[in-house]
């Protein structure tokens, strides 16, 4: 093992020297490029050189669509940033943007799914495939018992009131698109909401 | 308009928002305006960051806002600072009313047309004198007493009744001046509390930006719409800014502070019961909408834009039950479901306790917090049969069965609650693809980067999923009732090993192709009624133009020499528009009012509009353009060359309207309907059409009850988002504001003996809360009538899960909302505030 040596105050003074910039800057050398180096400047790296993928991202938080950067390294985020090409943000983020890194990271994040049974103390874990099954047999089995095609004057109504969906404003227009289509033009549900009212 | 356009304004009025606290990336731009000389204005019950940076805070107490607008209105009026070439021309100031329109100042505080056994009231009176003018909103039907076509036909066959010297005593100018006259800076001070000599200033600085060479925004956010007088407050400020000539002009305008990523996406595609695509009806049971025919008859406009309506429905349908629909079946139009009455969330709730509702899907919301009445709610949802929850993490919604507040006070233990219970890890963005639309109509697509992780998916992947499995399921019934779900079109891509849906062939279809050959559509223009084109969503045409080109994915901002308005930047529906009526920033002549404030103008050399933005209007409709009334124009050729309100059957910004609000033509001030006070300007003490759903387990109380004497409103922060989960869940956002708290002015801690940082208990008849005090000049008492009035706040966004824990502060309120929304009233109500802590047994009760 390579024993540890302690710099001396002549290695401190010979590392000062040898980056002390004001000499260079005399001889001509720019304080901005060439006499701002130091041995400790040469080590520095960008930040996100090691990032493998850039994709443009939109805030996940409030209405004012701030524009972000995000990176990634083998498949896992590293870092997410103010777009500085957007109009909105030119790059800033607020303090709920700028947590964007950590809401996707949180270690509160699920990645399995959970399932109570009727009358259960306690969530269990089920396969995904399990549950998607059994969620479309129940809606299927409540729009099924609670369907009404037409009202007692004849009126078509083709709806369900058995039903109900809530959610939409923090997803995509095309899931939403998707859920009102499915919903209501297939299903016949018509309770259906989000955070939103016109 | 857009948020970057509030730079160019020389007054900026922030209202029923705490914008620097909420939206502080666009308050940089409002910033930016009073560097360059704005005034900037903050009229608010609380003193935020937003006061602090304004030159003007006026005080107001919670709820009464369209007292203090109001107010504005009648100096504005009465010292004659209105624009003149702008209101005379481009609104209907000069429209003659019905001779029967009664004011509420006549009639107690109601208008005429009230029908005390309905609680509601007819519009017939509220017409153009001879005319009856269709709602300009979703709904355009109206219910009268003839029939809705014969009655809106006369609109095709001259202009509407005009008194261009404005004496006609029931012009829109005469009945204006006579509805707020009552409205004097005294009145303002005595409802709001706001001191005169402050509203005077504010009311002077807004009219002092008018003109052709000025312009002023007002911003406003929940703080106006969580009322059950929310939607009139609106339009108090839509009257301000007609007229004072500041709506499409550049830094002129109502900026509506949205709250939610893509809450106005959700809106345009609604996942909203009332309404279906791009703003057109849902129909409905009890309407006339039996047949497409019906449904058209009875929808579609006479005159204005909206007489293109039949286009975008037969699309819609085409779009969704593809060659199953045919004209002989009205393109499928029998298989949408209709509604019977309000089916939004407030009433939701009620159903869901009934036990109406059996299954639920909770995507992306968490109504156990955010929901009114919130310990209902979390009692309700153990009526459910299953529920579906899908998000990131455990929401105080799908925890409910085992932390909820029945199981936490000892009522019910989790071997009592039936609900099936899903909880789905989703995917967020940056994990998966698609399209956000801000709050100025702005659609921007965001990249996937990563995976969601391990099993979560996105919600597109939920839905196409779960639709792909129901179609399976009901693929060999012969029930005319399953009908609709065999042939809904559900044809989507999908991608990888997780058999992702491609987002962009869901846009693709959003934005509407040509039928059955699927070429892209560029122009809602080209829509057509008779099968040939499909498209999801009109408004949003042009989004995805050509087959490989997505317009949603452009970056180019315009560079620092302009002109600002970032055409290549994204897309704005419609058409790609920045600035709606953006017509109306030139003057009747098609001139720009003025250089500065210069953005749409008539090039007569080329016979077509030009601007720096898409121009909000008919290409080629000269300035001197007039119907010609002999041929019964209809749709656009109704509208002159100086009707830029092209979405409004006139043409005219309506600074009356005759059609489509519940609660009356004009904002008219009401209490909110827990207040600690008597309404000082009417009889009538609340919103008589208010939505009020008094009942045993949602307790409403009377005006003026002495066990709960102080307003309470409630608000959000910096660091958290609406019920909190995605930044309670976050470590930098839970440490920056790691536990709920009230706000309390320091008189009223004084007066109970309650120190910063004890614990204190708000009540109110729906359930009790402890907190900490944060005790704060930043909350004044109001001397209301001689009474002195105190206000407390409390942020909205805790609950049990997460980092960052408190009481939720919606076990408070109550299940009331605006008539025309159903919007909740939570930012102005009443409680009662004691120090110390709960009977709780984690408290050693």
């Amino acid at each position: 093992m390579k024993p540890i040596r302690r710099r001396t105050l002549a290695d401190h003074a010979r590392g000062f020297l040898r980056d002390w910039s004001l000499p260079r800057q005399l001889r001509g050398e720019s304080p901005y490029s060439d006499a701002a180096k130091s041995t400790g400047s040469a080590k520095l790296r960008p930040r996100l050189e090691e990032a493998d993928k850039v994709g443009t991202n939109i805030c996940p938080y409030c209405a004012v669509g701030c524009a972000q950067l995000m990176y990634a390294k083998d498949g896992t985020l590293i870092h997410v940033e103010g777009d500085p090409r957007s109009p909105i943000n030119q790059g800033t983020l607020c303090p709920k943007g700028a947590a964007t890194f950590g809401w996707l990271t949180s270690e509160l994040r699920m990645s399995k799914v959970l399932y109570r049974a009727p009358h259960a103390d306690r969530w269990e874990e089920k396969p995904l495939d399990w549950a998607m099954d059994r969620i479309a047999h129940l809606a299927k089995r409540t729009r099924d018992e609670t369907f009404v095609h037409k009202l007692p004057d004849g009126t078509v109504v083709n709806h369900t009131l058995g039903m109900a969906s809530l959610g939409g404003a923090t997803l995509d227009n095309e899931e939403n698109y998707l859920i009102k289509k499915l919903f209501s033009g297939g299903l016949g549900m018509v309770w259906i909401e989000n955070q939103a009212r016109v | 308009m857009p948020q970057w356009d509030l730079a160019n304004a020389d007054c900026i009025l922030v209202m029923g928002s705490n914008m620097a606290e909420n939206h502080p990336i666009a308050f940089r731009f409002a910033l930016q305006a009073k560097q360059k000389g704005a005034t900037l204005i903050h009229a608010d019950p609380r003193f935020t960051r937003t006061s602090a940076l304004a030159d003007i805070h006026a005080p107001i107490r919670a709820g009464t806002d369209i007292a203090f607008l109001g107010g504005i209105i009648r100096h504005i009026l009465e010292n004659d600072l209105w624009f003149k070439d702008y209101a005379l021309n481009y609104t209907n100031l000069a429209t003659i009313i019905e001779d029967a329109f009664e004011d509420p100042s006549q009639n107690d505080g109601k208008f005429s047309g009230w029908d005390e056994a309905k609680k509601s009231y007819s519009y017939e009176s509220w017409q153009y004198k001879g005319e009856f003018v269709p709602s300009s909103l979703a709904e355009h039907f109206v219910n009268t007493t003839e029939s809705f076509s014969d009655q809106t036909k006369r609109l095709q066959q001259g202009p509407t009744p005009k008194d261009e010297t404005l004496q006609h005593p029931n012009c829109v100018y005469q009945i204006l001046k006579r509805h707020f006259a009552p409205y004097t800076p005294e009145m303002v001070e005595r409802v709001t509390g706001c001191p005169k000599e402050t509203f005077v200033k504010v009311a002077d600085a807004l009219a002092r930006a008018s003109g052709r060479e000025k312009t002023g925004t007002i911003c406003y956010a929940v703080g106006w719409t969580h009322h059950s007088t929310g939607v009139q407050m609106i339009r108090a400020a839509a009257i301000i800014q007609l007229l004072l000539g500041n709506v499409g002009r550049p830094g002129g305008g109502i900026l509506a502070l949205r709250g939610h990523s893509s809450i106005q996406g959700s809106t345009d595609i609604p996942t909203l019961y009332n309404l279906l695509p791009g703003y057109l009806p849902q129909p409905h049971g009890l309407k006339p909408h039996h047949s497409l025919q019906d449904y058209i008859d009875h929808e579609t406009t006479p005159t204005g834009w909206w007489h293109n309506f039949p286009k975008y429905i037969v699309s819609l349908l085409r779009a969704w039950y593809g060659e199953a629909g045919m004209k002989e079946n009205g393109w499928g139009f029998e298989w949408l479901p209709k509604i019977m009455g309000d089916h939004s969330q407030n009433p939701m709730t009620l159903a869901i306790e009934d036990g109406l509702i059996k299954g639920l899907f909770l995507l992306g919301q968490n109504p156990a917090v955010g929901g009114s009445n919130a310990a209902l709610v979390q009692k309700a949802l153990g009526k459910l049969d299953w529920m579906v929850v899908t998000d990131f993490t455990e929401t105080e919604t799908a925890s409910f069965w085992y932390k909820g507040k029945p199981v936490q006070a000892g009522e019910l233990a989790p071997k009592d609650i039936k609900t099936e219970v899903f909880l789905l890890p989703t995917s967020l963005a940056g994990e998966k693809a698609g399209t956000f639309t801000n709050t100025h109509r702005l659609i921007q697509w965001h990249d996937k980067v990563v995976d969601g992780p391990g099993d979560g998916r996105s919600d597109l992947w939920f839905v196409y999923h779960l639709g792909r499995r129901l179609k399976e399921l009901y693929r060999s019934s012969a029930d005319p009732r399953d009908l609709p779900i065999r042939y809904l079109t559900w044809d989507y891509p999908v991608e990888g090993e997780r058999e992702e849906p491609d987002a962009e062939a869901v846009l693709r279809e959003i934005n509407g192709y040509t039928w059955p050959d699927r070429q892209q559509i560029a122009d809602f223009k080209d829509l057509k009624d008779d099968g040939t084109t499909a498209c999801g969503c009109w408004i949003y045409t042009g989004v995805f133009p050509k087959n490989d080109h997505n317009q949603a994915r452009s970056r180019k901002p315009d560079g620092p020499d302009g002109p600002g308005t970032h055409l290549g930047w994204g897309f704005a529906w419609p058409s790609n528009r920045r600035t709606l009526v953006n017509r109306a920033s030139a003057d009747p002549a098609g001139k720009p009012w003025s250089e500065r404030k210069k953005l749409a103008w008539w090039d007569a050399e080329k016979g077509e509009w030009d601007g720096y933005d898409q121009v909000d209007f008919s290409t080629e409709k000269a300035p001197d353009y007039t119907p010609d009334w002999s041929k019964e124009p209809a749709g656009m050729d109704a509208l002159s060359g100086t009707d830029p309100f092209i979405m409004i059957s006139d043409g005219r910004g309506a600074l009356f309207v005759p059609s489509g609000l519940k609660d009356g033509p004009l904002p008219t001030h009401y209490e909110p309907v827990e207040s600690p006070v008597r309404n000082p300007l009417y009889g009538q003490q609340h919103n008589p059409t208010a939505k009020i759903w008094d009942r045993p387990d949602n307790p409403v109380h009377v005006p003026e009850d002495p066990r709960y004497p102080h307003v309470l409103t409630t608000y959000r922060l910096t660091e958290h988002h609406s019920g909190g989960t995605p930044t309670r869940s976050v470590a930098s956002t839970a440490e920056l504001q790691p536990e709920g708290f009230s706000e309390i002015a320091p008189e009223l801690a004084k007066e109970l003996g309650i120190e910063n940082l004890d614990w204190v208990v708000l009540s109110t008849p729906r359930g009790e809360v402890e907190t900490r005090a944060l005790v704060t000049e930043r909350l004044q008492p109001f001397r209301i009538d001689g009474r002195l009035v105190h206000q407390i706040g409390m942020p909205w966004h805790f609950g049990w899960n997460g980092y960052a824990t408190g009481d939720i502060a919606n076990v408070l309120t109550a299940i009331v909302g605006d008539p025309n929304t159903g919007m909740h009233e939570n930012k102005a109500l009443t409680c009662n505030l004691r120090k110390g802590r709960l009977d709780r047994p984690q408290n050693g009760g």
